[in-house]
């Protein structure tokens, strides 16, 4: 069967390195060289796929990245298969694995296949407009049933084990597209000093000329012309050369994203490898040379395997030698299906050429005719014949009479289509032109060249011709070189008045082959009311498979806009938008995933808490230790033990994510008077203070304790999740509205290890490990701070409380931080103190009625709200937030204000997020207000909730329901928020 | 990804910076003079234009400083930047 189908020399694949592979398991040879389309036609294997709708057999149409039908599965082992793959563009390598997908059980026999015959009945919008009734059946019978059919191929199910890495590149000029234009143009720029980065999509530069051996420029055979400027080009050290790397992105400036398949062409590896990476280049100027794609020609049938473009099966003969068939029909609107048909002709097969305009021209016609290729004139196609494979085609000729021309290939040239993405993409206009029935750049935009056959011009010599002065220009010098000239005359495209062959008698004229859309479809979008492009794209969902629309989008405006009765210009055109090409999610993905995904901060105890079995929470980057749970607790009663033993003894935890500021200047205590809602000019050094920040719409930002070091010197300390947002107000303020104030603001979150210590025992723990300060209540009472020495380490020493408790926070620097931690714990446990997490001191905090700003608050509560009136400093003239704190909605009764919430005959905690609703029976329920924070108290004797309840300081003592998820409310009894020490003596210890 | 120019770091990409909303709405010297529709009108209301915009951005991960651009909103192109607190320069100026 290979000795069938490979022709015995020719094409640029290397016959000495024969590759094993599979499909569908059963093994087959092929040449290095060849992808896996040119492997399976070699090997007689016409039948590659079933269709996504109607499973109808299809095979290989095109012979790049326009391929709609030929998707395979590539399996490189576990975590590497990948679904929906061209096989035009998967190399082929020994061992490779391939299956066909959308089969069951086998390609050859498909039971899905019966959609196909029943095809009447799935026409557009079919699943919109059938499953509608009765509601109750599209959850139970339709969904299941339609997703079980749906779908095209397997997704992978295990973890990728592959690297794929980003790059950021920079240069003066990058060309994407190695074709004629492309290396004409890097030619002409390379020979002066810009960087340059060239880059192709397919395995090798060449581009359109691969597939055309009669092409000759400088007097080379275009295959010696492609080895010439290539080692031209790799000895120039500016040039970069980038081959199977797509450019699949134009963002702004410039900025132009290409994805470098690295080892997909190699057999897979057993570990790791670097599978591909993303370039993310910032060129100055861009020459785009990205080339066109060739259409199909619409007829009935015109979906059969052994049916491609002409363009591809030339390419499968001059590029890879393989024997197509014996007998080939060749489809023409313009003059580039009788190149195909040359090569074809050549190639042995027996050829026809239908040109379906009123008369092909005489000199190709003479050329076709010498060498024994028919050629019939105003004819067109009508409908194809064959089972899984083309045996004949209906033509009809200008007379009227129709005929059957066997034949086992087809090769359709329905026009160019100019690849205009990424020009669109870098919001490029473009316009139609109707001589080639295709849409043009019809601007030039900053920075950006297009050449060839991507802006309209088809022909060699305008490749040539443009690519070069494109890259003189973007070296912005002149180059000495002469320009690249081909001894080939460029010819004229006028498709206006070929027919198209709209197929209009025949419901199964495909003109988007992989979502199964037909002519049918279109018309019945444009009659069921469906005019705009926009939308009769969306309602039969033609283009908007994974190959976009390449080969379909044009065929399908010209049914459209038949329907319509208007041209093809006037229908319009759908976005352009990126990935040009499917991108593996593992290259956009990078380096971001497992450990690498975010970056994690760590405390200082890190290392102590994974060690004794801590359980960790994300608290923004930071891992913080949740709680740390001894012989097999679970949280609850971890967290109750830790609560209990901090209030009995004493409780130690690692508050080093706590952000802090320090705010230093001669001006220093008049900015936080103007920042925060508090007075500070009265602050003795050596105080601290509970600070709110407020934004200036008067809503809690902030809040922290601020400790004054000297009088030109604050500690200012934020909530972990705030610091850098805190610090970029302060910032703010002070570069924009006060530059005048004499203030530096220095970020010390990462400078300072904090560890609380918090308990009746926590004075005896610090006693004996602290020197230079005295801890006695009296000359170090509740709310100061003092500098002194622990350990030898010198540290600044706050008593302050976040558990109502009395309570120490130990400031040392952060690379001393673990052992003060280790010495902290030790002495401790000779008191009976515990760890402590971040669940505990939830706890601990809500019993005693602190708020948590993102929790208490959500940006729409004002300090009042949340009771924190008595903070603001009322003699100010002004601070950030102050003049808000009087807008009418700020001061307006019924306004939701902090309560606690005790249970009323029962124990159950409710759920944060909760709803608070009135009682009664003529009630109805509507929200009053939601749970902001709810946990178990043992220091309560039970549950406790802190809500935000409208007009809840004035209903102290009422009963309000809580709402449960699937269950009834539970009642409960509106109180002040503090159920711990109300008095609030046990910090004074 | 934009192209933007600090004015004292040169062109940096776009991951760099900090959008801090329009430019030359200064903070009232005393906002209690303010009545409430003047208060209103300095925290929320916008030009949001189709076309030139003068915004804020902050060089965050490099020299942190606040500047001021001028951004045509429809094309995303940055016509020039300028330190905070200069005035807004009058076209054809810049570049």
């Amino acid at each position: 069967m290979t000795a069938f189908s490979r022709l015995p020399t020719g094409g640029r694949i290397n016959r000495r390195t024969v590759l094993r592979f599979s499909f569908d398991g059963r093994s087959m040879t092929g040449y290095a060289g060849d992808t896996l389309a040119s492997a399976l036609l070699a090997n007689g294997v016409s039948l590659v796929g079933r269709s996504f709708k109607y499973h109808r057999p299809r095979g290989v149409v095109g012979a790049g990245v326009e391929e709609p039908n030929a998707l395979v599965e590539i399996d490189r082992g576990e975590g590497r298969r990948e679904p929906n793959v061209q096989a035009t563009t998967v190399e082929l390598y020994d061992g490779l694995v391939a299956r066909s997908q959308n089969r069951w059980p086998s390609l050859r026999f498909d039971i899905g296949a019966v959609n196909g015959l029943g095809s009447k009945l799935i026409p557009a919008g079919f699943y919109y407009k059938t499953f509608m009734w009765p509601a109750w059946a599209w959850k139970k019978l339709y969904e299941p049933n339609v997703r079980r059919a749906a779908g095209l191929g397997r997704p992978p199910v295990s973890a990728d084990p592959d690297r794929y890495d980003v790059q950021f590149s920079h240069c003066e000029l990058l060309i994407i597209g190695g074709g004629p234009a492309g290396l004409a143009a890097a030619l002409a720029a390379s020979d002066q000093d810009k960087r340059i980065i060239l880059c192709d999509e397919g395995s090798e530069l060449g581009g359109s000329l691969l597939r055309d051996p009669s092409a000759r420029i400088d007097g080379l055979a275009a295959g010696k012309w492609i080895d010439k400027v290539r080692s031209i080009l790799a000895s120039r050290p500016n040039v970069k050369i980038l081959t199977r790397a797509t450019g699949f992105r134009y963002g702004t400036y410039n900025m132009v994203d290409i994805a470098e398949r690295v080892s997909d062409h190699r057999p897979p590896v057993a570990g790791p490898e670097l599978r591909q990476r993303w370039h993310r280049v910032r060129a100055e100027q861009v020459i785009l040379a990205t080339g066109a794609h060739e259409r199909p020609v619409l007829f009935g049938r015109n979906d059969l395997p052994g049916i491609m473009l002409a363009s591809a099966a030339q390419t499968y003969v001059a590029r890879y030698g393989v024997r197509l068939g014996r007998r080939a029909v060749v489809l023409t609107r313009d003059d580039s299906g009788y190149s195909a048909a040359v090569t074809l002709a050549r190639s042995g097969l027996k050829v026809c050429i239908c040109d379906l305009r009123s008369a092909a021209p005489s000199d190709l016609k003479r050329e076709a005719v010498a060498i024994g290729i028919n050629v019939l004139e105003a004819t067109r196609p009508v409908r194809a014949k064959g089972k899984s494979r083309v045996r004949s085609i209906e033509v009809q000729l200008p007379d009227g009479t129709t005929h059957w021309l066997a034949c086992d290939v087809v090769a359709m040239a329905g026009g160019w289509t100019p690849a205009i993405h990424l020009f669109s993409q870098a919001r490029g206009k473009t316009r139609f032109e109707e001589t080639i029935e295709a849409y043009l750049p019809a601007n030039s935009l900053h920075g950006i060249a297009c050449v060839g056959a991507c802006r309209g011009d088809f022909g060699l010599g305008a490749a040539l011709e443009q690519g070069f002065a494109a890259g003189r220009t973007g070296a912005d010098q002149a180059s000495t070189q002469p320009p690249p000239r081909c001894d080939h005359r460029d010819r004229a495209h006028d498709m206006r008045n070929v027919p198209i062959a709209l197929g209009g008698t025949t419901s199964m004229a495909f003109v988007d082959y992989q979502n199964d859309v037909t002519t049918k479809d279109l018309r019945l979008a444009v009659r069921e009311g469906f005019l705009s492009v926009e939308h009769f794209k969306r309602f039969t969902t033609t283009g908007m498979a994974t190959d976009q629309g390449r080969t379909s989008n044009l065929n399908a405006m010209a049914v459209a806009g038949d329907a319509m009765g208007v041209t093809m210009g006037e229908v319009g055109i759908t976005t352009f938008r990126p990935p040009y090409t499917p991108i593996p999610f593992g290259t956009l993905a990078g380096y971001n995933r497992g450990d690498t995904f975010v970056p994690s901060r760590r405390t200082p105890s890190h290392d102590w808490a994974v060690a004794h079995g801590a359980v960790f929470e994300d608290v923004g980057l930071w891992k913080r230790a949740r709680y740390f749970p001894r012989n097999g607790e679970d949280m609850e009663s971890a967290v109750r033990r830790e609560c209990r033993a901090t209030r009995a003894t004493a409780g130690i935890l690692d508050a080093s994510t706590l952000g802090k500021i320090e705010v230093v200047g001669p001006d220093a205590a008049e900015f936080m008077n103007r920042m925060y809602v508090n007075a500070w000019s009265k602050l003795k050094v050596g105080s601290c203070r509970y600070g709110v920040l407020l934004r200036e719409d008067g809503y809690v930002f902030d809040d922290g304790v601020v400790g004054r070091i000297a009088d030109d010197r604050f500690h200012v300390t934020t909530t972990s999740g705030g610091a850098a947002n805190v610090f970029n107000l302060m910032e703010d303020y002070l570069q924009t509205e006060w530059p005048y104030l004499d203030v530096w603001l220095t970020s010390t979150t990462e400078q300072w290890a904090v560890i609380a210590v918090q308990g009746p025992k926590a004075r005896d723990i610090l006693e004996p490990l602290v020197e230079g300060i005295d801890l006695s209540h009296k000359v170090f009472p509740h709310m100061s701070v003092r500098e002194g020495m622990i350990l030898g380490v010198p540290t600044r020493l706050f008593r302050v409380s976040f558990t109502g408790e009395l309570g120490f926070e130990v400031n040392v620097p952060s690379s001393r931080g673990a052992d003060i931690w280790n010495a902290l714990i030790a002495e401790g446990e000779r008191h009976g103190a515990v760890p402590y997490g971040t669940e505990a001191i939830h706890v601990l905090r809500a019993e005693k009625g602190f708020i948590i700003v993102g929790q208490e608050t959500d940006g729409t509560v004002t300090p009042d709200d949340v009771g924190l009136s008595w903070a603001i400093g009322k003699a100010k003239p002004d601070f950030v937030g102050k003049r808000s704190l009087v807008r009418p909605d700020l001061v307006r009764t019924g306004r939701k204000q902090l309560v606690g919430l005790r249970p009323i005959g029962h124990d159950r905690v409710p759920d944060e997020g909760a709803q608070l609703i009135s009682t009664g029976p003529a009630s109805r329920p509507s929200s009053q207000g939601h749970v902001t924070s709810a946990y178990w108290s043992d220091a309560a004797g039970g549950p406790i909730a802190l809500a935000l309840l409208a007009d809840g300081r004035a209903r102290h003592g009422e009963t309000i329901e809580v709402t449960t998820l699937g269950g009834p409310p539970t009642p409960w009894r509106i109180g002040e928020p503090v159920f711990f020490d109300p008095a609030g003596e046990r910090v004074n210890a | 990804m934009l192209l933007i120019q600090c004015p004292f770091c040169g062109p940096r990409p776009e991951i760099e910076f900090r959008y801090g909303s329009e430019a030359h709405i200064s903070r009232p010297d005393d906002p209690s003079a303010l009545d409430d529709n003047e208060w209103r009108a300095f925290l929320y209301e916008k030009s949001n234009p189709a076309g030139e915009h003068a915004e804020r951005w902050q060089h965050a991960h490099g020299c942190r400083r606040y500047f001021n651009a001028i951004r045509n909103t429809v094309t995303d192109e940055f016509l020039t930047s300028y330190p905070a607190g200069s005035p807004r320069p009058t076209k054809g100026e810049g570049e």
